[in-house]
């Protein structure tokens, strides 16, 4: 049996659409002396890093390498992971078997992404099969538009639930300074008016029906580190660190066509296996608050099916019950999620270093509970529908 | 940093015109699926004899059952629409660096005969009728290369 493990610091960066002011190594260390900070420790502390972003889509690779100076690497031990959207989730995973193996004591996760050097959906398309899958894939947004075509059709959901997602989490992203999205505009409108405004105005364009500009994740500039550290220091660290309480990935198929559109197994069977872990059994009641990995708004009905917060077609009277707004009882991405900020590297790291700050009760105007959290779930997602999950908790587990 | 430096302009270099092509192996099983239609405009897929999942294209081992597969089945050129889209933004296709012409229909089809869907173009003249269920056939390219592009699109049908 390994090592227990906790998070005990986070940092990212002001996740913006474009920051000319810096490159790819400044851009890391930002985030990097930020979790330092947070952990009140230095860099000579670190003993391992992990680092991720999808190399392909700055055009520059071995970012373990060339990264360096920013990472605070300079001859350390260093792993470089390259997932598409679970890059963050998949350090973190890392950076958690790192220490769990009893090898390393303090270990830094970097995730971090500039998309804006890059023609995202091209990078994206390049990550499917050459052969069988291109050129009609239209990247992310294709993909995810015919995942929403097969869960209307079953459940008769319709354009206004997937704009109900997207407005929770843009009014959710208002309390987050470092988000990229911030429509102040929303703010002097009833929920239902914005909704309705979403669904029928010309501006908000039709990308790939029924997926709008507003059902869709930006693309964003940014990083984000989170370090992990054994149970030997942890609470010496961080007087209320986030424990690591069980962590699970999934995978299924290589081609898209394989995929069962019915249902997010990939998710359902991590969910189920971390759930299995920490003994629970009421997903709904027991988890308080996620940091869910939904790239598009219709994922966020969908897929909590596939976690098992609700039955098959019961997401959307879930999310339109309030549930999963900031004082609902099963508070979902309190930091504006993914659909607000999306630097593709860093993105999923962003959901554990959130999720950690909710169980630490150091997330600010974005605190759910009154800071009393004791189980934050968090996701990470890829395209071909793998999934990591990682549950937090404020216990330290048996 | 003065007031000064903050204003300085921030600039960034461009990658130009540079390309790099590629060249990737279709396979054994894969090119044979590939020449089937390129020389008799058929659909071939390959079965499991464990699970009895028939997938297409074809590939050597079975995912669920990790054994590998010999067995090929033809499969029709009709099928259903598993799940769809009409593609309305803009996007350079990476493998060709052209745009892509939009809206374009796309949809996995389940062809009558395989277990699995194949994603391809379909023909989006009525938008309306591309839904999920739908019944759609093959239309394949006078000129064939052997390339998944010898498949011009699916056309809808009933």
């Amino acid at each position: 049996m390994g090592k227990r493990v906790a998070i005990v610091g986070f940092g990212q960066t002001y996740q913006r659409s474009s920051r000319k002011d810096v490159n790819g190594p400044e851009l890391i260390n930002e985030a990097v002396r930020t979790a330092l900070e947070d952990a009140g420790l230095t860099i000579k502390d670190i003993d391992a890093i992990v680092i991720g972003n999808m190399d392909h889509f700055e055009g520059v690779n071995y970012v373990d390498s060339w990264s360096v100076e920013g990472s605070g690497g300079v001859m350390k031990p260093i792993f470089k992971l390259t997932t598409g959207g679970t890059t963050g989730s998949t350090v973190a995973m890392a950076g958690y078997y790192h220490v769990a193996s009893g090898i390393f004591d303090r270990v830094l996760a970097i995730g971090w992404e500039k998309n804006s050097e890059s023609d995202t959906t091209g990078a994206i398309v390049t990550a499917f099969n050459p052969v069988w899958e291109r050129p009609r894939f239209g990247g992310a947004i294709a993909g995810l538009a015919v995942e929403a075509s097969k869960y209307m059709h079953n459940y008769n959901v319709t354009e206004r639930d997937g704009a109900r997602v997207a407005v929770r989490e843009r009014l959710h992203a208002l309390n987050n300074p470092y988000s990229h999205l911030h429509q102040e505009w929303m703010k002097s409108m009833e929920i239902e008016q914005i909704v309705d405004l979403l669904v029928s105005s010309e501006e908000n364009q039709m990308l790939a029906y029924p997926l709008r500009m507003s059902d869709m994740c930006p693309r964003t500039d940014g990083a984000a580190a989170v370090i992990f550290a054994s149970e030997d220091i942890a609470e010496k660290i961080a007087p209320r660190p986030a424990w690591v309480v069980s962590t699970h990935n999934r995978h299924n198929y290589s081609l898209l066509g394989d995929i069962d559109w019915d249902n997010n197994d990939t998710l359902e069977g991590a969910s189920k296996a971390v759930f299995k872990d920490a003994g629970i059994k009421e997903p709904l009641k027991e988890i308080d608050v996620c940091e869910l990995y939904l790239p598009y708004s219709y994922a966020g009905l969908k897929w909590m099916e596939s976690i098992g917060f609700c039955g098959p077609g019961e997401g959307p009277k879930l999310v339109w019950d309030g549930v999963t707004d900031m004082d609902g009882e099963l508070p979902v991405n309190p930091s504006g999620g993914v659909m607000s900020s999306n630097p593709i590297g860093a993105t999923a790291l962003l959901r554990v270093g959130e999720g950690a700050l909710q169980v630490m009760g150091k997330a600010k105007d974005r605190q759910v509970k009154g800071g009393d959290v004791n189980y934050a779930f968090t996701t990470g997602f890829g395209g071909c529908n793998w999934a990591d999950v990682m549950l937090l908790g404020k216990k330290k587990p048996s | 940093m003065t007031q000064n430096s903050e204003q300085q302009e921030l600039l960034t270099v461009n990658s130009g015109e540079a390309f790099q092509p590629f060249n990737w192996s279709v396979g054994k099983y894969g090119s044979k699926f590939l020449a089937e239609i390129r020389d008799n405009q058929r659909f071939i897929g390959i079965k499991c004899s464990k699970c009895g999942r028939v997938y297409v294209p074809p590939r050597k081992i079975c995912g669920r059952c990790y054994v590998e597969m010999d067995e090929f089945v033809p499969v029709s050129t009709e099928g259903e629409i598993g799940v769809c889209a009409i593609i309305q933004f803009g996007f350079i296709d990476p493998s060709t660096g052209h745009q892509e012409p939009v809206p374009y229909g796309y949809a996995f089809i389940k062809l009558d005969g395989a277990d699995t869907y194949l994603p391809y173009y379909i023909d989006s003249t009525d938008p309306e009728k591309v839904k999920v269920g739908a019944r759609v056939k093959a239309v394949f390219e006078e000129k064939r290369s052997g390339t998944m592009l010898d498949i011009k699109h699916f056309v809808l049908i009933d």
